[in-house]
C-alpha cells in the first residue's frame, strides 16, 4: 500500500484540541464546575443577607467571598481526577499511543483543564462577589469593585480554583490512583489547614486554603500573612512543583 | 517493517522478555503466540513506547514509536479492550483521539460504520458489551488508516460472528500491503487467521516461522504449540498483570 506522507508532525494544538474534547465530553466535569459556582455565589449571598454590623467585619469583600474556599475542594477533585481517571479507566494508553511526546500531554491537559477552571473561577468569584454585595443589608454600604483592592480580591478569589485544580491535576499525575491523590489533596489543602493552625502558627500562612482565605480574597492584610502577590506566588509554585514532579514522573515509569 | 532486537524487560526480579529478536513483514497476518503471562502484552507496550525495555530496541520502519510524526496514522493499536472512559460516548471518544492527530470527523463516523457500531455511537462506552469495547478498540486503532496494526487479542469477547469478522478484516487489511500483528493465546484462532507465527513462552523466541511450517513437524499447530512451550507455563509473581 502507498504511505500517504503528511506535512509536520502532531503538536500542542492537536492534543489540546483532544483534551478538550475529553473535558467537556463529561458530565461529571459539568456537574462539578456548577456546584463549585453555587457554593461560591450561594454562600456569598448568605454571607451578606447575614452581615449585622460593620464595626466587626473590617473586609466585607473577603466574607462575600467565602464560599471560595469549600468550592476549591470540587475544582481540586475534578483536577485530580482529570489525570487519575486516564489510569483507572486504562484510556492513558490510548492517550499516548496517540500523543507519545508525554510532557506536552500533561502541558496539554493542565492547560485545557486550567483555562476551563479559571474561566468558572473568575465568573464564580464576580457573581459571588455581586450578590454577596447586593444581599447586603441596606444600612451597611457595600464595597464596590473600584475600592482598593477590591477587583484584585476578587479576580485572585477567581484565580485560586484555577491553581487548586492544576495542584489536583498534578497530584493525579504524581499518585495515579484517585482515591490515594483525592486523600493527599484533601490532607494537604484542608486537613493539614486545620493541624497547622493550632500547632505551628509560623507556617500558617503558606497552608494553601489558608492563603486564598487570607491573602488572595482580601483587600486588608492581616498580620502574620502573606501579601496577596505573595500568596498567588506561593500557590502558583505549589501547583507548578506538583505539574513538574507529575511530568517528570510520567516521562520516567511505564505507562 | 517491525524490528525487535535483543529486547530484554524484567519487573523486578521476573524477567518478562528475556533478549527477544524478530521481524514483522508486511502482507501477511502475523500472529504473536505465546501462553498467558509469556509477555505478548509486555512486548507490545514496549513497541508503542508505553513501557521502556531495560535492553535492545524495537524499531517501526527504522523508528523508535516515539519519534513518529502522526502517530495514529501510522501505527494502530488495540492493547486492551475498554481503554476508555466510561462515561463518555463511543462517538466521542474517537473524536477525541481523532482530535489528536488532525484526522476528520468524518473519518470517525466512517470507522464507526466499519466496526458496526454506528447505530450505538451515541451511547455511552461503559455500558458496552466486551465485545462492543472490543470494536470501539479496533475503530480507534483504524482511525488513521495505518499502515501498521498491532492487536493484543482482539478475539477475546467477540462471539463467532465478531471473530470471523475481524479475522476477514484483518486479512484484507494485510492484503493491502500492511504490517498485522496480532497477538492471541488462542491457537485455533492464529490457525485460521495468520500465515506467519512468532512464538514466545517465558518471554523467549520459540519460533519465527509459517504457520504450515509450524505445524508440519507435528501433527497439528495445536501439537506443535504444546511442544513448543512446555516448560514455559509455570507462572511468575509478575507485576505486569497486576495491573
Amino acid at each position: 500500500m502507498t504511505t500517504i506522507t503528511r506535512a509536520g508532525h502532531y503538536g500542542f494544538r492537536q492534543v489540546a484540541g483532544m483534551e478538550w474534547i475529553k473535558l467537556r465530553s463529561l458530565r461529571s466535569t459539568w456537574l462539578t464546575l456548577a456546584l463549585t459556582f453555587a457554593a461560591a455565589v450561594g454562600i456569598g449571598a448568605a454571607v451578606g443577607a447575614n452581615t449585622k454590623g460593620v464595626s466587626n467585619h473590617p473586609d466585607l469583600t473577603n466574607n462575600v467571598l467565602g464560599g471560595i474556599a469549600p468550592g476549591l475542594l470540587l475544582t481540586g477533585a475534578l483536577g485530580v481526577l482529570c489525570m487519575t481517571s486516564e489510569y483507572t479507566s486504562g484510556m492513558i494508553r490510548a492517550s499516548l499511543a496517540a500523543a507519545p511526546n508525554r510532557p506536552l500531554l500533561l502541558a496539554a491537559k493542565a492547560a485545557m483543564f486550567g483555562a476551563v477552571a479559571l474561566t468558572i473561577g473568575e465568573v464564580a468569584s464576580f457573581t459571588a462577589f455581586l450578590a454577596g454585595t447586593h444581599t447586603l443589608p441596606g444600612r451597611i454600604s457595600a464595597p464596590t469593585l473600584g475600592q482598593p483592592g477590591v477587583l484584585r480580591a476578587v479576580l485572585m478569589g477567581g484565580a485560586a480554583y484555577c491553581l487548586i485544580g492544576l495542584l489536583g491535576l498534578g497530584l493525579g499525575a504524581v499518585i495515579r490512583h484517585s482515591a490515594a491523590a483525592l486523600g493527599v489533596l484533601v490532607g494537604g489543602v484542608y486537613v493539614a489547614a486545620q493541624f497547622v493552625a493550632v500547632t505551628a502558627h509560623q507556617v500558617q500562612a503558606f497552608v494553601p486554603v489558608l492563603i486564598v482565605g487570607n491573602s488572595l480574597s482580601t483587600t486588608k492584610q492581616l498580620e502574620g500573612t502573606l501579601s496577596p502577590w505573595a500568596g498567588l506566588g506561593v500557590l502558583s509554585l505549589y501547583a507548578g512543583v506538583a505539574l513538574g514532579l507529575g511530568g517528570w514522573l510520567l516521562v520516567r515509569r511505564d505507562a | 517493517m517491525i524490528a525487535i532486537r535483543g529486547l530484554t524487560k524484567c519487573y523486578g526480579a521476573t524477567v518478562a522478555v528475556d533478549k527477544l529478536s524478530f521481524d514483522v513483514r508486511p502482507g501477511v497476518v502475523t500472529g504473536f503466540l505465546g501462553p498467558n503471562g509469556s509477555g505478548k502484552s509486555t512486548t507490545m507496550r514496549i513497541m508503542l513506547g508505553l513501557d521502556r525495555p531495560d535492553a535492545g530496541l524495537a524499531r517501526i520502519n527504522g523508528h523508535r514509536y516515539g519519534e513518529l510524526r502522526w502517530p495514529l496514522h501510522e501505527v494502530g493499536a488495540l492493547l486492551e479492550a475498554k481503554a476508555f472512559h466510561p462515561g463518555r460516548r463511543a462517538r466521542t471518544h474517537l473524536t477525541a483521539l481523532a482530535a489528536s492527530n488532525a484526522i476528520p470527523q468524518r473519518r470517525v463516523d466512517e470507522v464507526l460504520e466499519m466496526v458496526g457500531l454506528a447505530g450505538v455511537a451515541q451511547r455511552r462506552a461503559g455500558g458496552f458489551s466486551l465485545g462492543m469495547a472490543q470494536r470501539l478498540g479496533i475503530a480507534a486503532a483504524l482511525l488513521g488508516d495505518p499502515a501498521v496494526l498491532l492487536l493484543d487479542e482482539p478475539v477475546n469477547g467477540l462471539d463467532p460472528q465478531g471473530i470471523r469478522w475481524i479475522r476477514e478484516l484483518l486479512k484484507t487489511l494485510a492484503a493491502q500491503g500492511r504490517i498485522v500483528f496480532v497477538s492471541s493465546h488462542l491457537i485455533s484462532e492464529m490457525a485460521l487467521m495468520a500465515e506467519h507465527l512468532v512464538v514466545i513462552g517465558g518471554g523467549r523466541l520459540l519460533a519465527d516461522a509459517s504457520v504450515e511450517h509450524i505445524a508440519a513437524d507435528a501433527n497439528s499447530l495445536e501439537e506443535a504449540f504444546f511442544e513448543m512451550t512446555s516448560g514455559t507455563t509455570e507462572y511468575p509473581d509478575h507485576k505486569a498483570k497486576q495491573r
